[in-house]
């Protein structure tokens, strides 16, 4: 009996579908290595496999890439919680990555209160989606987007009218980036606590347990606390939720800035690790659109994103392995590819609930697994 | 004279590729599904319509018939999208699928395979595909000896005529027909209000939603090359977020195929008035202020950001866009 119950926890379900999409996924990344280059298919797939774990200083790469994309894919998962789709996560990790540096490079802030600066600056961009919803029925989806591309051109143009943030100010001769913190404020650089000689890596420092951290955090708003009840109501039926009183415009505001201030964090503990400066140019940071897979993967479960984007960054760094004899985009096919099926997770948890019902149920006459939806 | 010629003629060559992608999102959510795809599905169409025309440059006979080339280019381009988006239909018609994450996923396959395939293709790190010049429709294809001081009418029509623009309008037109003047306009448009009624009067909804998503990804593909030709000499495995603004003008245009037309132009015209910025008198120039165009880059944003908060109170989405028809529901 207690093994039934154990069989049937939609949970169970859930996670085997995730494993089953993460090796359809691989297979189908390894039917691409072969179809493009045969005689390296082998060691490709071993390269994307294992890269991660081959030495110290690529697991700390692992972490480092791991820690904003756990950020951005959280903010992706917590309005996603609220029936949003979060789609505006680069311009709000941008707003973030530009408070953080402002406040650490140019006001001389230390690293906490940059990252603060990062949190506040991602949750005002976050505000405009769910209050124009809120306010004037705009499509949250369209402004997020307008103001993904209007967060970058501002970013980029206020950062060139600031010479002191720029890397050229600090002694390096080049004008279209961000200065090197280490030069220009060392106080503002996320410690690392001794752990960049333990990895013999600079890529290694506390970002990443920061963002485990926050993880944490998030988890408990959502399954612990009254407010999360309400967002998750709102999420799932908002016309039920608006008549047990609880105020839906309101929680889409708010959970949409929560989402803004998670991925604003995400920009700051990328550009204050020491390692990365700011280019400017006219592209949107892929971090912010690379969390909704994290978030996806992870069917929006906070403590799920952990591992998600743990594996994204891990396929990530054997992807770099890969060149030049595959382009390292393969690894994006792969991600999309799994994304791809966890988009039928109905169809899989249903298909897989039933096998493990099967097991159980041949004395009890019972023929049909309820198809749930565990989302 | 001839700036605002110059104006106006790249205002159609960047409207064209919204135009036809936000017809296409449009015609894929009237019958009730969301097309999120978009932006990857015109890469896959720019992609296989550029390795074509780089072929058909390769082996000399592009330029023998230049515009011949360029058709089967659209017609590959959109061919190809159609087929691409039957991805999307599969997960989110047939198997019910959450239709914003799959389209997530297939705006995430595109670029990615488009490197990968383009690096296979041209040989290592080689991810640049080069659009030959001579697709470029100019006065002498009409037998008109191009004169060295162009006018009005010479920069407007000819200065970036490209076939993709009377094929937008052909297709532009059909649009508003089939979706209001035919049987299968009528059906499409019920299935994306309320599929079970549609259902109850013997509509089937799955056909319908499925003939929706593929019209959508053929104008998505051939939008991608529309975008890839205004963009530039050469296709680089990104539309630059055109399938989004797409969507954006499509909601901007009110699901409805003629307002489709006049936001993919109004948006197109202060895309091209940012970039022409320092050359219009009138405008200011900030001169104190380092790289100042990026203020004009803004400006089509905010200002449609603008039109939407004045116009989105009267926004009729189709009701039933973004849910998976069941049959047992009511």
């Amino acid at each position: 009996m207690k093994k039934s119950s154990f069989r049937n926890n939609p949970a169970l379900a859930g996670l085997l579908a995730s494993f089953t999409a993460i090796f359809l996924g691989l297979a189908f990344g390894f039917i691409m290595l072969v179809v493009f280059n045969p005689s390296f298919a082998g060691a490709g797939i071993v390269k994307i496999l294992t890269k991660g774990l081959s030495s110290k200083e690529k697991f700390a790469k692992v972490l480092y890439q791991a820690a904003p994309l756990m950020m951005t894919g959280l903010s992706v998962g917590f309005a996603m919680k609220t029936g949003l789709f979060n789609i505006g996560g680069s311009g709000q990790y941008l707003i973030g990555t530009f408070c953080a540096l402002m406040f650490g490079v140019v006001f001389k802030l230390p690293w906490y209160l940059s990252l603060l600066a990062a949190m506040l600056g991602g949750a005002f961009w976050g505000i405009f989606p769910g209050l124009f919803k809120a306010l004037f029925n705009v499509n949250e989806v369209i402004t997020a987007i307008m103001f993904n591309w209007i967060g970058l051109f501002l970013v980029n143009l206020t950062f060139s009218n600031t010479p002191t943030v720029l890397a050229n100010y600090y002694g390096a001769s080049v004008a279209d980036r961000t200065a090197n913190i280490e030069a220009a404020n060392p106080s503002a650089v996320i410690p690392k606590l001794g752990m960049d000689k333990l990895f013999n890596s600079s890529y290694m420092n506390i970002s990443f347990f920061v963002a485990m951290l926050v993880a944490a955090v998030v988890y408990i708003i959502i399954d612990k606390t009254v407010f999360g009840y309400e967002l998750k109501a709102c999420g799932f039926n908002q016309k039920a939720s608006i008549y047990a009183g609880i105020n839906a415009k309101m929680n889409v505001v708010i959970s949409m800035m929560i989402a803004g201030a998670l991925a604003g964090l995400g920009g700051g503990i990328y550009y204050l690790c020491g390692t990365a400066q700011y280019t400017i140019e006219k592209v949107l940071p892929a971090m912010g659109f690379n969390g909704i897979p994290v978030a996806l993967l992870a069917n929006s479960n906070p403590i799920g994103i952990i591992f998600s984007a743990l594996f994204i960054s891990y396929i990530q760094v054997g992807g770099e392995a890969l060149q030049p004899e595959y382009a390292k985009e393969i690894v994006d096919i792969i991600i999309a590819c799994i994304i791809y099926l966890s988009a039928l997770s109905v169809l899989m948890n249903g298909f897989i609930t039933g096998l493990l019902k099967k097991k159980d149920n041949q004395e009890e006459a019972k023929e049909e697994a309820p198809l749930e939806e565990t989302r | 004279m001839k700036i605002l010629a110059d104006i106006l003629g790249s205002t159609i060559l960047f409207g064209v590729p919204l135009l036809l992608v936000a017809l296409g999102g449009m015609f894929a959510e009237r019958s009730g599904v969301i097309n999120l795809a978009l932006e990857g599905i015109m890469i896959i169409g720019a992609l296989f319509g550029c390795l074509f025309l780089r072929n058909a440059n390769l082996t000399g006979w592009g330029e023998a018939h230049p515009q011949l080339a360029m058709l089967t280019a659209i017609l590959l381009a959109g061919f190809v999208g159609a087929l691409f988006s039957l991805l999307l239909s599969v997960a989110a018609i047939n198997l019910k699928a959450n239709q914003t994450i799959s389209g997530t996923a297939l705006n995430q396959f595109a670029p990615a395979f488009a490197v990968v395939f383009s690096w296979a293709i041209q040989g290592r790190g080689q991810t640049t595909i080069n659009i030959p010049s001579w697709i470029r429709i100019t006065t002498a294809n009409f037998g008109i000896a191009p004169s060295a001081d162009p006018g009005f009418w010479e920069t407007f029509l000819f200065k970036s005529f490209y076939l993709t623009t009377p094929v937008a309008l052909v297709l532009f037109t059909a649009s508003c027909v089939i979706l209001y003047k035919t049987r299968l306009g009528l059906r499409l448009r019920a299935c994306g209000e309320h599929p079970q009624a549609a259902a109850s009067v013997g509509v089937n909804v799955y056909k319908m939603r499925f003939i929706g998503t593929t019209i959508s990804g053929f104008l998505g593909g051939i939008g991608g090359l529309a975008f890839t030709i205004a963009a530039g000499s050469s296709f680089q495995s990104t539309v630059a977020g055109y399938g989004f603004l797409a969507l954006a003008v499509m909601i901007f245009g009110n699901w409805k195929p003629v307002s489709i037309f006049f936001a993919a132009n109004f948006f197109a015209f202060f895309k091209v008035i940012s970039s022409y910025s320092s050359n219009i008198p009138f405008l200011p120039k900030f001169e104190n202020i380092k790289s100042s165009s990026y203020i004009y880059q803004c400006i089509p944003y905010v200002v449609t950001m603008l039109v939407l908060i004045f116009t989105s109170k009267r926004s009729q989405a189709p009701l039933a866009e973004g849910q998976p028809y069941d049959k047992a529901q009511r």
